[in-house]
């Protein structure tokens, strides 16, 4: 698995060195946030705005759709309802005006109306009566012995005397089963009134509705104004029973309208008041039903609208990272050239110098020598003073510390003409014994023993004389920075085979943490910045190690010392070596 | 054994002139290249012994203008500027390591001073 640590850009943690005008051209981690920032807002806003206003204009043109469906469907089944009503009556109409009332006042006339009307009207009508002005039922045809029942107290009676067509809600009766009444009413040749009723079956009036196809949790059904259903629903109560909704407030036209019920469901109600009648015809359906298509394609749009931000998104990161990384590494060059420039120059200077001091320095030495050396003839050969002991050991004293000043520049010349690039035969213990005799003076104050062990096999190798030396003082130099009082410098010189000797530096200082270990060769990591530490020795030293075709490795403990592994080859791999 | 010394620091030519005189060898010295030139119109020597850098004339040019004039003549450097390396990395083509480093050690000359003549 992908770890944060591998994901995490190299300039992250980065911090600036900051030293004088050696610093990097940008704030990368500020560089990086905004050009994330700013991508992301570009690429991800006009997305973002399309997918939205998409989102509503769809939504907004699926309810648009769904509301003239359902409108349709209610507008439907409205001229279904009222072409069944319509034509119910029509038949009775006809009864009345075809025959006389005579005629209807006989049960077996009456019975062969019936038995046709169950014919034509596939035996929606169950039973026939003809009541009299008084409200008597003064003949029946029917299931059920109804003749001679009073129906002057029942209000619907009265209302067909006063319209002449009546539809009656749906009503229990006498049967205690739920039926609507048709009735029409006929004024006889003789100025008589008659009514003819007939009982009209819900099981009829209900499959009428139940012919309509309505989505799963959908129902279409009949109320009267006061709310009571008049055929059966699926889920807003039974026949006979209030309805859980809401009565639609009047309207001539079919109407669509969103309801919220109390349990927080959307449903999408048309209806329609059907004329001339008590009912008001509902078509209900459940809006998530509807939307469920919608809801579905809105699932797949969303989840490849989020691919699309992710991928947009790890696209800007990879992108900016691998850019930014690239400037930063491309600044972090820069900056290592320019340090190296510095570097170079530093160690220029300081060779020129150490040229010049020990070249002027040398002369008057020369004359010292000389002339310390002809009161020494004197004294020996010449035979003046040649008993006194003290004078010719403070002599000698004189001549000792001359040869001592003599090495003392000799070194300081041998390690300023090795600033140039050459390739040529080292002899590794010379060199190391040149170099850490540049420590003598403070190894003997600080009490550090520095042991130097050149294994007898080790050839002379073709290398730089200059960078090694360089190598060896900037390793002895953080030996000693490490190091306390009595502290043990040891290295030692193997060849390793044919090709490779190795150097192994190690001292018993305070070692390095493995978090430092880790960045120790990292250009401009230093732990002593404070100190005016660049960080840049070890950089150095490991680059140049490599250009000389070798390895530079370490290995610490903390308390417990540091050990530098070099490798390096016999024979330099290339003699036109660039220079540092 | 006849010796010329050059070397632009009178007072080091001098002084070793004369410890070379006391150790028996028959000693000249010049501080310019011109002196040593006019020295050898006059006189012969066995050996000289010459400073590397020296003014007008290196000491390279000046061996051999001295060994145009005088072919049996051996010669001995000085140098105040480090080590055997560094007649190698100049170049010089002395034949031999016949070279000195300043600060000179006495007796080191003048074994290379018999070791020149030996030959």
């Amino acid at each position: 698995m992908i770890s944060f640590r591998s994901l995490k850009p190299y300039f992250w943690d980065h911090k600036d060195p900051g030293i004088g005008l050696f610093k990097h051209l940008f704030d990368y981690r500020r560089m990086w946030k905004l050009v994330v920032g700013f991508s992301v807002t570009f690429a991800l806003v006009p997305v973002l705005c399309a997918g939205i206003f998409d989102f509503m204009v769809t939504k907004a043109s699926m309810e648009r759709e769904l509301f003239q469906r359902t409108a349709r469907v209610v507008s439907n089944t409205r001229r279904s309802v009222t072409f069944f009503l319509a034509k119910h009556r029509a038949a009775l109409k006809f009864i009345v005006r075809s025959s006389s009332f005579e005629d209807l006042r006989k049960p077996l006339q009456l019975y062969r109306y019936l038995e046709d009307l169950q014919v034509v009207f596939q035996e929606a009508f169950t039973d026939l009566g003809v009541i009299d002005g008084a409200g008597i039922q003064i003949a029946y045809t029917g299931p059920f012995k109804l003749e001679g029942v009073d129906y002057s107290g029942q209000w619907w009676f009265k209302e067909v005397l006063l319209h002449g067509v009546y539809v009656s809600d749906v009503f229990l009766g006498y049967r205690q089963v739920p039926h609507l009444v048709i009735a029409v009413s006929h004024e006889s040749q003789d100025g008589s009134i008659y009514v003819l009723r007939a009982t009209v079956d819900t099981v009829r009036f209900n499959s009428l509705l139940a012919d309509f196809q309505l989505s799963k949790h959908g129902s279409a059904f009949i109320i009267n104004r006061n709310g009571m259903l008049q055929t059966e629903s699926r889920y807003y109560g039974k026949i006979m029973e209030r309805m859980t909704l809401p009565v639609p407030e009047y309207s001539a036209r079919t109407q669509v309208e969103e309801v919220t019920t109390d349990d927080g469901k959307q449903l999408i109600v048309g209806y329609a008041y059907i004329e001339n009648t008590p009912f008001i015809l509902l078509v209900v359906k459940p809006k998530d039903d509807l939307m469920g298509p919608w809801y579905s394609t809105r699932t797949t749009l969303l989840a490849f609208l989020s691919m699309s931000i992710m991928a947009v998104i790890i696209a800007i990161f990879s992108v900016t990272t691998h850019l930014i990384n690239k400037i930063h590494l491309a600044d972090e060059k820069r900056l290592i050239a320019m340090h190296k420039l510095e570097y170079e120059n530093k160690m220029a200077s300081i060779g020129r110098l150490a040229a010049g001091v020990a070249h002027e320095i040398n002369n008057p030495l020369s004359i010292i020598n000389e002339k310390a050396g002809l009161i020494q003839d004197m004294f020996v050969l010449k035979g003046m003073y040649a008993k006194d002991e003290k004078l010719l050991s403070l002599v000698g004293w004189i001549l000792k510390a001359v040869e001592r000043c003599g090495t003392i520049t000799m070194r300081l010349l041998s390690f300023a003409r090795h600033m140039d690039v050459s390739i040529g035969p080292v002899n590794v213990k010379e060199l190391l014994d040149e170099v850490l005799g540049l420590f003598d003076k403070e190894s003997d104050y600080r009490g550090i023993t520095i042991k130097v062990d050149v294994g007898s096999d080790v050839p002379v190798i073709e290398s730089d004389r200059g960078k090694l030396q360089q190598i060896f003082l900037n390793l002895a130099n953080n030996a000693f920075a490490a190091m306390d009082q009595g502290g043990i410098l040891n290295i030692k010189v193997e060849k390793q085979n044919s090709t490779f000797i190795s150097i192994i530096i190690a001292d018993n200082g305070c070692g390095i943490s493995q978090e430092n270990l880790d960045r120790i060769f990292e250009p401009f990591y230093s732990t002593k910045k404070k100190e005016g530490g660049t960080g840049l020795g070890l950089s150095i030293t490991y680059s140049l190690v490599h250009k000389l075709g070798g390895t530079l490795e370490v290995d610490s403990k903390i308390g417990k010392g540091t050990t530098f592994h070099i490798e390096l080859p016999l024979k330099s791999r290339n003699k036109k070596m660039e220079k540092l | 054994m006849k010796i010329l010394l050059v070397d632009d620091e009178e007072h080091l030519v001098s002084t070793l002139a004369e410890r070379l005189s006391l150790r028996g060898f028959e000693v000249s010295w010049a501080i310019t290249c011109l002196d040593a030139l006019a020295q050898v119109e006059i006189d012969t020597f066995n050996v000289a012994v010459l400073d590397v850098k020296m003014p007008l004339m290196s000491g390279l040019e000046l061996k051999n203008k001295l060994q145009a004039k005088c072919p049996a003549m051996k010669f001995i450097f000085l140098t105040g500027h480090g080590s055997k390396a560094d007649f190698k990395s100049a170049a010089f083509d002395i034949g031999k390591e016949y070279y000195l480093i300043k600060p000179l050690n006495i007796d080191v000359l003048v074994q290379k001073l018999r070791e020149v003549t030996a030959i």
